[in-house]
């Protein structure tokens, strides 16, 4: 069975992010870029699958700039066997990805599709349930445990209040929760083996994809500071504040 | 972030060390420190990873790059803690080293794959009670009787001693060639005649076990002398450079974590009605802190460099050396400042860091050694 991985290149999640002076994003300049951790869960599972000798064959996937080659090599690294850049240097919107990634999707033909449940950066949510959507499959979201048997794939998903285990055919979409697994480091070894597995470039032309977008950013702004607090003198004056200036009680 | 000098393996290397050691050794440091020993699953996971054998190249089971990625990882893994980054440093360059350099086909094979990967731990035992920067005033004699080598004598400051399964053993074998007349022997530490004394109470890296070492008509088989009857001076100081570069590096990574909490305090540590990274005394240290980390990496980076390229790098990595282990002590100290009395606490880790930096100027070539070393190559200077 061919798993494949769709990841991104965010930053890095120890990087306190600051917001552009002209408020258009995110300053990027001299920041660590990191795969994202659901991503690395996603790799991780797969690599298990395959481990497991469900899986026989891991393709990596990104949409971004050259330089994403890196959390590719990290992937790679940490198990996939080859790699695809979808390179694309502009910002896109998750439709624009999911379209891209049904079309890698069309050409690889995985049983299974397995990927972060949202990417830290923008924490949209969107590309696996769209990336189903567009390829008419189904899909396990914020998996939390996957068992493949078959044809089939059962998932546990994390929802308020509990968990729900879905019954998927294959091929599917799963997205990853944080409890799913705990990723592995990339042993020294693997990051050498990393450099001779093979990683493909595409363009988005190529794929026959337009990435076109339909969503405009118009402002980014970090959120606005706490204010300091205050101390109440009695219980009397804090339980008055509750009830009146705060409304809690 | 400034490592566009960096390949992307070594990128990758660094940022493995780096998440390993914030996540497996940093929250654990302290407990080790207590117990005075570090925790035998996370140096299974050390070895499991390749960081165990950094200067072993792949054919023999380990996992060599070049200086500059081994350099990265033991910053990395010394900023988690400094004890482990010993441990690391010390089983990388005189553990596994000399049998690189000088085993027969058949010792590399006996020991190299389990050394790489970590399943063996090396430990070497050359410094005497008497004989510490004078290496090659040796007592401990081996004797070649029978077709079996007979070691007697005493060692000091062996690193991993208590945790290693072999033992590399410098003895006198012909006193009367004086510095031609010292060998070296592979002793494997279940040996009986391997002693471990006592494990020494240090003022830092309180994890790492240095011991003493009795050897006690330790008889081993003859074909377990290392490299040539006599060349035993060479092999001792065969891996300056490396095991120096080892060393800065360990250094520069606990100034950084140092470094990285003295920063982090003086954000959030509110006096005068603002944060004291505010108050220019404070602002003033970190910053001469932060420069002379950078300064620390750049000299340690340029002699792993060298060392990679094959290039003659003796001076190099002693200034490199000397600069890291010297900046350390004068970082961490900072940091403790920056802290004031809760960095005198063993509730903050600043004054583990500045325990753990002192080491650095005494091991592997004390300040006075590399300063000696240093002067003694300007004699090749041009003018």
């Amino acid at each position: 069975m061919k798993v494949l991985v769709p990841i991104k290149r965010v930053v890095d999640y120890n990087v306190k992010v600051r917001v552009k002076a002209d408020n258009s994003g995110v300053d990027l300049a001299n920041v660590k870029m990191s795969m994202n951790p659901f991503c690395e869960i996603a790799v991780e599972e797969a690599v298990r699958l395959k481990e497991k000798g469900v899986a026989t064959e891991i393709v990596a996937v990104t949409v971004g700039p050259a330089a994403a080659q890196e959390q590719l090599r990290t992937a790679l690294a940490l198990g996939a066997d080859r790699a695809i850049l979808v390179e694309a240097n502009e910002e896109l919107n998750s439709l624009a990805v999911a379209k891209l990634l049904k079309a890698v999707v069309y050409k690889e033909q995985p049983q299974l599709v397995i990927l972060g449940k949202q990417a830290i950066d923008s924490d949209n949510n969107q590309t696996g349930q769209m990336l189903a959507a567009l390829c008419g499959y189904a899909q396990g979201t914020f998996a939390s445990k996957v068992e493949v048997s078959g044809d089939k794939v059962r998932v546990a998903r994390e929802i308020d209040g509990g968990s729900q285990t879905v019954e998927l055919s294959l091929p599917a979409i799963v997205t990853t929760d944080l409890r799913l697994n705990e990723p592995r480091y990339a042993s020294l070894p693997n990051i050498m083996k990393a450099k001779k597995k093979p990683l493909e470039t595409v363009t988005p032309d190529a794929l026959g994809v337009s990435t076109a977008s339909t969503v405009k950013t118009l402002k980014v702004e970090a959120p606005a500071a706490r204010s300091a607090g205050i101390k109440v003198k009695s219980v009397a004056e804090l339980v008055e504040k509750l009830k009146n200036e705060a409304k809690v009680i | 972030m400034h490592d566009l000098e960096l390949s992307e393996e070594q990128r990758m290397i660094r940022d493995m060390a780096r998440d390993f050691a914030r996540r497996e050794i940093a929250p654990k440091a302290q407990s080790w420190e207590k117990a005075g020993w570090i925790d035998d699953t996370l140096v299974t996971q050390m070895g499991e990873l390749g960081l165990l054998g950094m200067v072993v190249p792949e054919e023999w089971g380990g996992s060599y790059i070049d200086y500059v990625a081994y350099a990265l990882a033991v910053e990395e893994i010394s900023a988690g803690d400094g004890a482990t980054g010993a441990l690391m440093s010390i089983h990388n360059s005189v553990g596994c080293g000399p049998i690189l350099r000088y085993g027969s086909q058949k010792q590399k094979e006996r020991w190299l794959p389990s050394l790489a990967s970590g399943q063996a731990i090396g430990c070497f035992c050359l410094t005497e009670p008497h004989a510490g920067s004078e290496a090659h005033n040796l007592r401990t004699r081996a004797e070649l009787k029978d077709g079996h080598w007979v070691l007697n004598g005493a060692k000091q400051f062996v690193s991993n001693g208590r945790r290693a399964q072999l033992s590399i053993v410098f003895a006198v074998t012909d006193p009367e060639l004086g510095k031609k007349g010292l060998s070296a022997f592979l002793v494997p530490t279940d040996n009986p005649g391997f002693v471990v004394d006592r494990s020494e109470h240090k003022m830092g890296i309180k994890a790492s076990d240095t011991c003493a070492v009795t050897l006690n008509d330790c008889v081993i088989p003859e074909a377990n002398l290392l490299g040539e009857r006599g060349k035993g001076l060479a092999i001792a100081l065969s891996n300056l450079e490396g095991g120096r570069i080892g060393i800065a590096a360990q250094a520069l990574g606990i100034a950084r974590a140092a470094f990285e909490a003295a920063l982090g305090y003086a954000r959030e540590r509110i006096q005068f009605g603002k944060p004291i990274i505010e108050h220019q005394s404070v602002a003033n240290m970190l910053a001469d802190m932060h420069t002379q980390l950078n300064a620390t990496r750049l000299l340690v980076l340029h002699a792993a460099r060298l060392k990679s390229a094959g290039l003659p790098c003796l001076s190099e990595a002693s200034q490199a050396k000397l600069f890291a282990s010297e900046m350390a002590e004068r970082v961490c100290s900072h940091a403790v400042q920056i802290h004031g009395g809760y960095g005198y606490l063993e509730d903050y880790p600043v004054e583990k860091y500045y325990r753990d930096a002192r080491i650095t100027q005494i091991y592997e070539g004390s300040s006075e050694i590399q300063r000696l070393l240093i002067a003694r190559e300007l004699a090749h200077y041009d003018l």
